[in-house]
């Protein structure tokens, strides 16, 4: 608990009568990737905007690298290390691959207003340094040879790429991953997968919601799931694969029971 | 040749410093809407330059170049102040709230009898020129490209685009809407001296709501791409008038007409062009 790089300490937030996140503490260990999984409508995305700051919860806390973040706004929250993508794709359409890693790079760049208009040397070196370092981001997620497209007319998954490349651009300690293989086909999937394990190796600690239980399962060292706001189980893949509560709020009471009884048949 | 140039010079003198003020207005308006903003302050700015410079000149004699830097220095604080809880709002709110500024001023201006109410101020003389006029153009589009084309332009940019994905990006999303509401009153302030000090004459319906949406029309006719886009369409939209002269009647009706065709049709404005951006570059 105590060099946990997130923890979430009975967060609570209520849209009028309904608890959207109710009491929910669970935390995040460093270098891993931590899954938050629940059905439809379970306080997952919710709880990213609370995390990432676009959101305020009226009860409970949040810790990021042992300091309690509540009253942060999000840039704030973003230019200490923590960064997150979209569930629905928010880059910056107009702008160019390259434009789009570089505004991740905000909190980083050096270069005042004074600089920037005299085009001082310390503005000069910053940019290229910026550009250099945007050619390895983009490098990294494999997008090396889009740089000067407008990221607008990238196909669906590219776009999903250039948006994990920005957030890393921002050097993220706590990345938040809000549902990336939604609509990807399988070999696609695959290749976010792996670039998932890469950013884990690089040191980047991932929160992940995800549908996709084959992705979830292969990729996650920790899983929390949520359902009607409340956290209901947590722990490694194969635990809360066989969690008769987990399978009870994905398949409902009936099945889980005629799973149980199938069980003991046999 | 050189006659002709002075006569052209002297029959159309105000429409060539209508040209250089208006495209300082134009850019007063491109820096809030290059952020996603729509404030409708600047006529109300405009007017705070104006008054502010005339009285110096008129009441104090005080030197010219400090009479500029107080017209961009009154505006600034105006707009820090009513920054602090208009910038909490956004969209048609933050432009509703900016044309209450405005009308607040307005009214001000013609109670006031330091102002010379309804009838304004006149005898302001004649101390701005060519050079100053479009050097302070030239500079302030200069400024403009040289900030595009960095960090704090990426920012607005995406600002402009999707704020809170800005805002996770480590935008300090407060402070840059307080920089341009700021940087949009001083341009606006600065023009209206300059616009003060060569027309000798201003009276407090100069900024009232109808010079508020002419200066938001130079923008969206022009574009929002680069920082030219507003400054042609300020060009266009003050020669129009002139160019139609000899539609007499109908001059209006074609000045309008024009206006709706090109914004049904060229949604981006007529410069849609953007600047190409560090790194744009392969």
């Amino acid at each position: 608990m105590n060099g946990a790089i997130l923890a979430l300490e009975n967060l609570t937030v209520r849209f009028g009568g309904l608890a959207a996140v109710d009491g929910v503490s669970f935390h995040v260990e460093p270098q891993t990737v931590h899954g938050l999984i629940g059905p439809n409508g379970a306080g997952k995305t919710t709880a990213f905007n609370l995390i990432s700051g676009l959101g305020h919860q009226n009860d409970g806390h949040i810790l990021f690298n042992g300091e309690t973040i509540d009253d942060w706004p999000s840039w704030e929250r973003a230019q200490r290390g923590l960064a997150r993508t979209f569930q629905n794709i928010r880059t910056f359409g107009e702008m160019t691959v390259m434009e789009n890693v570089l505004a991740g790079m905000h909190a980083h760049v050096g270069g005042g207003l004074g600089a920037t208009l005299l085009r001082l040397p310390s503005f000069r070196a910053a940019e290229s340094a910026a550009i250099g370092k945007a050619r390895d981001i983009l490098g990294f997620v494999g997008l090396a040879d889009a740089s000067a497209r407008r990221a607008g007319n990238l196909p669906y998954g590219d776009q999903r790429r250039l948006e994990i490349a920005r957030a890393l651009a921002s050097d993220p300690k706590l990345m938040l991953v809000d549902e990336p293989a939604a609509g990807m086909n399988p070999s696609e999937t695959a290749s976010l997968i792996d670039l998932l394990l890469r950013l884990k190796a690089r040191g980047v600690t991932l929160l992940l919601v995800e549908h996709d239980m084959h992705f979830i399962m292969n990729l996650c060292d920790h899983i929390t799931v949520l359902n009607f706001g409340r956290k209901i189980a947590e722990g490694t893949p194969v635990e809360v694969r066989s969690d008769p509560s987990v399978i009870e709020a994905y398949l409902g009471t009936k099945v889980a029971e005629r799973l149980e009884a199938g069980a003991r048949v046999r | 040749m050189y006659e002709f140039l002075d006569d052209f010079l002297f029959s159309y003198q105000s429409l060539i410093y209508a040209l250089g003020i208006n495209g300082l207005l134009a850019l007063s308006m491109y820096v809030v809407l290059a952020i996603g903003q729509l404030s409708l302050g600047q006529a109300a700015f405009m007017g705070l330059g104006a008054y502010t410079s005339a009285l110096l000149t008129l009441k104090l004699g005080a030197p010219f170049p400090l009479v500029l830097l107080a017209s961009m220095a009154v505006p600034a604080v105006a707009a820090l102040i009513i920054g602090a809880p208009t910038l909490r709002l956004s969209g048609v709110y933050l432009a509703l709230a900016t044309i209450g500024l405005g009308e607040v001023l307005r009214i001000a201006f013609v109670n006031s009898e330091l102002t010379g109410g309804a009838l304004g101020l006149s005898g302001i003389p004649e101390k701005a020129g060519y050079t100053l006029i479009f050097s302070c153009l030239a500079l302030a589009l200069i400024a403009f490209v040289l900030v595009s084309r960095s960090r704090i332009g990426r920012a607005m940019e995406a600002m402009r685009e999707d704020e809170i994905a800005a805002g996770m990006l480590g935008v300090h999303l407060p402070r840059y809407r307080m920089s341009a509401l700021v940087a949009s009153a001083m341009l606006a302030g600065l023009a209206g001296a300059l616009n003060a000090h060569v027309s000798s004459f201003i009276s407090p319906n100069d900024y009232g709501f109808d010079a508020a949406v002419t200066i938001l029309s130079y923008a969206l006719l022009g574009g929002i791409g680069s920082p030219f886009g507003p400054v042609v369409g300020a060009i266009i939209l003050t020669l129009l008038p002139e160019v139609l002269r000899p539609l007499h009647d109908f001059r209006l009706v074609f000045n309008g007409l024009i206006i709706v065709i090109a914004v049904l049709f060229m949604p981006h404005g007529l410069v849609p062009w953007r600047i190409r951006r560090t790194g744009a570059r392969a």
